[in-house]
């Protein structure tokens, strides 16, 4: 059975792709049966806003994916020192040539201190940084929407135990929860006396961050959920014998889709700049390991006489989560044609 | 009224008690020893035994917690000496009493708190207000540009360049130092200008969208209409009819936010090298200083459930429909 949303009903105005494809004798344009993803999609695709932000986030996402390739292509490495190598840093430590020692070789610059390379860190780091948020986010909505159902098509006792978990685990304060419980976690892994490895960190991020991350999503699908459970056809599904876990399947799933597909686009760039603020203030990832957080920490202690180093990660930051939070928007105008902004 | 609040109050000291319960229990169960912690090089046996008996470790945890909590009301007597109530135990790092530590640091974040809550509440909604009732104009496409980028700098970003900006390099203001209300009641002012202006930004962008769209909800309601075409005055109407019925949403968010910004603004803190609230969490989350981060977590904790119960109050003097029922 295919699910019967909204989207399905509404008026939609024929685009002209349609009208070409008809058969031309015919005056009338031909109604043509689509599905609400195709519908969504079509939407979607008129949308100019929403497909340049698309193309940004991709390629933000390639850079993340393919960060080891783009760097043996510019022939860095984020971990060499090259500023010290090749005596490219002054006594104090900052570039000697102007604009943060950005040249052919160095297209960012070096970094001061250390004088690693500010490209190929800031690639990689956005192959950390995004690495950790999509963990969390994929977490947090698979465990968000389990609970939402379970909440919303169990309720009763279930329900309200559930819900009063919810709004314990709502009511920490968020920032302090993450900076607080990360070394906590990252402890329960490592035993004591033992050198704390980037996989460990990598993994308490994640969790500390998924903790405190399932609940919106969760409240949105059980209010959905219990909506949906007095409709006929989850009653007819039900009095036809279909089973519990069918039901949530087939049924009730399809309909919160896109909820939850447009939640997860709000939840991701959120969970990135959450990350990048824990490394920032030194609980989140550890140098050497390249982060996009830890840069905004190193470039901190030098953009007095180096701010050249601030603008890369600061304005790759800013791009990616305007692109993020509109493409949010533009998927959500495409699924949801209902809400006006 | 009264018994809807009685409740609210009641649930909020509920869930004080679960967060305290789970913090506690979390860090004091750590695999990582707080004795071993604080006892620094020349450790031995009997020095951490002597430390685990000093901290009241060597009692089982629930036992521990229970003396917290009853210190938390009554003071208790500590081996390092007496506590008084509100007793959040003594420092790891310098033996201090936490409470003591978290008054002292307490002004800086609060100033910070009103001056930015007050900025970001009046160009927000500000913004808001002009963009909704001149919808499509040039001035509201610039402010929701505004309003978009603004949500979606990091303070870690933009708090350097404003520093490097305004204070460095053009020297119009202080960039950022700790108050000291009792010999320096201007340079107080003067010192927290730039942090809240700083802090401000991502918070003002979300109430200038926020207020735009339910001010745009509200304008397309019936009763709006009504009013108008009964020729009552715009602006009567457009202050009166809609923005009261905008309100509450904006409350609501007004309120969560308050409760974060009092209960320490860690980012803005640090990036400015503020003393506050938050750049006590991180310190001591740093140091695992346990008794100071217990403190400040519950106190931040404390903070957001306060706001939230005076959120559900306020609602009450705003939608006489609550206030009635």
């Amino acid at each position: 059975m295919t699910s019967p949303t909204q989207a399905a009903t509404e008026p939609e105005p024929v685009p002209e792709d349609a009208t070409a494809n008809s058969s031309g004798s015919k005056i009338a344009p031909e109604l043509v049966g689509r599905s609400p993803r195709q519908l969504a999609w079509l939407r979607f695709k008129r949308d100019r806003t929403g497909i340049i932000c698309a193309v940004i986030v991709g390629i933000f996402i390639l850079i993340a994916i393919f960060a080891p390739v783009i760097t043996s292509l510019t022939g860095k490495d984020p971990y060499k020192l090259y500023g010290q190598d090749d005596n490219l840093l002054n006594s104090y430590g900052y570039p000697i040539k102007p604009n943060g020692g950005i040249d052919g070789s160095h297209w960012f610059g070096i970094e001061p201190g250390l004088g690693r390379d500010i490209f190929a860190l800031l690639v990689y780091g956005i192959r950390t940084s995004l690495g950790i948020a999509l963990c969390v986010t994929i977490l947090s909505v698979v465990a968000g929407v389990a609970v939402g159902l379970i909440q919303g098509y169990l309720g009763g006792r279930t329900d309200y135990f559930v819900g009063r978990f919810s709004d314990l685990m709502m009511s920490f304060p968020q920032q302090l929860f993450f900076i607080a419980f990360t070394p906590v976690i990252a402890a329960v892994f490592v035993k004591p006396g033992d050198q704390e490895s980037t996989t460990i960190r990598f993994l308490a991020l994640v969790i500390v961050q998924f903790l405190l991350g399932w609940m919106s999503l969760g409240r949105l699908v059980r209010a959905q959920v219990l909506s949906l459970r007095e409709r006929e056809y989850i009653e007819a599904a039900r009095l036809s014998g279909a089973s519990s876990w069918r039901i949530i399947r087939k049924e009730l799933l399809p309909n919160v889709w896109s909820t939850i597909l447009v939640q997860s686009t709000l939840l991701l760039p959120v969970n990135v700049t959450a990350e990048a603020g824990l490394s920032f203030l030194g609980v989140g990832m550890q140098n050497p390991t390249p982060d996009w957080g830890l840069m905004f920490q190193d470039a901190a202690q030098f953009y007095q006489s180096d701010i050249t180093y601030m603008f890369f990660p600061g304005i790759a930051m800013a791009v990616f989560v305007i692109a993020f939070n509109l493409l949010g928007d533009s998927v959500r105008d495409a699924l949801d044609p209902k809400t006006i902004r | 009224m009264l018994r809807f609040l009685v409740r609210r109050v009641l649930g909020a000291i509920v869930i004080l008690i679960l967060i305290s319960a789970v913090t506690y229990f979390l860090f004091f169960a750590l695999p990582a020893d707080p004795a071993l912690l604080s006892c620094g090089k020349n450790c031995n046996p009997q020095t951490v035994a002597l430390i685990h008996h000093n901290l009241g470790l060597d009692q089982p945890i629930p036992v521990q917690y229970w003396h917290y909590m009853v210190g938390l009301f009554a003071g208790r007597d500590m081996p390092i000496g007496h506590c008084n109530a509100p007793c959040f135990g003594f420092s790891f790092a310098n033996q201090q009493p936490v409470w003591d530590i978290i008054k002292d640091r307490y002004p800086t974040t609060l100033t910070l708190a009103v001056m930015g809550a007050a900025i970001f509440l009046t160009i927000g909604v500000g913004l808001g207000l002009i963009s909704a009732a001149r919808q499509g104009s040039l001035f509201d496409k610039i402010a929701s540009g505004i309003s978009l980028t603004g949500q979606s700098v990091q303070i870690y970003f933009i708090g350097p360049l404003a520093i490097y900006l305004f204070a460095d390099n053009l020297g119009w203001l202080d960039r950022g130092h700790d108050v000291d209300w009792a010999h320096n009641p201007v340079g107080s002012i003067t010192g927290m200008i730039l942090p809240a202006l700083v802090m401000s930004v991502i918070f003002w962008s979300n109430y200038s969208r926020q207020t735009r769209s339910l001010m745009v909800e509200q304008l397309s309601e019936e009763h709006v209409r009504t009013a108008r075409a009964k020729g009552m005055n715009w602006r009567y109407v457009f202050f009166r009819y809609a923005l009261r019925g905008a309100m509450g949403p904006i409350i609501t968010i007004f309120g969560i936010d308050l409760g974060s910004v009092f209960g320490g603004a860690i980012i803005t803190e640090t990036t400015f090298g503020l003393h506050g609230i938050g750049n006590l969490a991180v310190a001591a989350v740093l140091q695992t200083d346990l008794p100071l981060e217990m403190g400040v977590m519950l106190f931040s904790a404390a903070s957001i459930v306060l706001f939230n119960v005076l959120i559900d109050a306020s609602y009450a003097f705003i939608d006489p429909r609550i206030r009635l029922a």
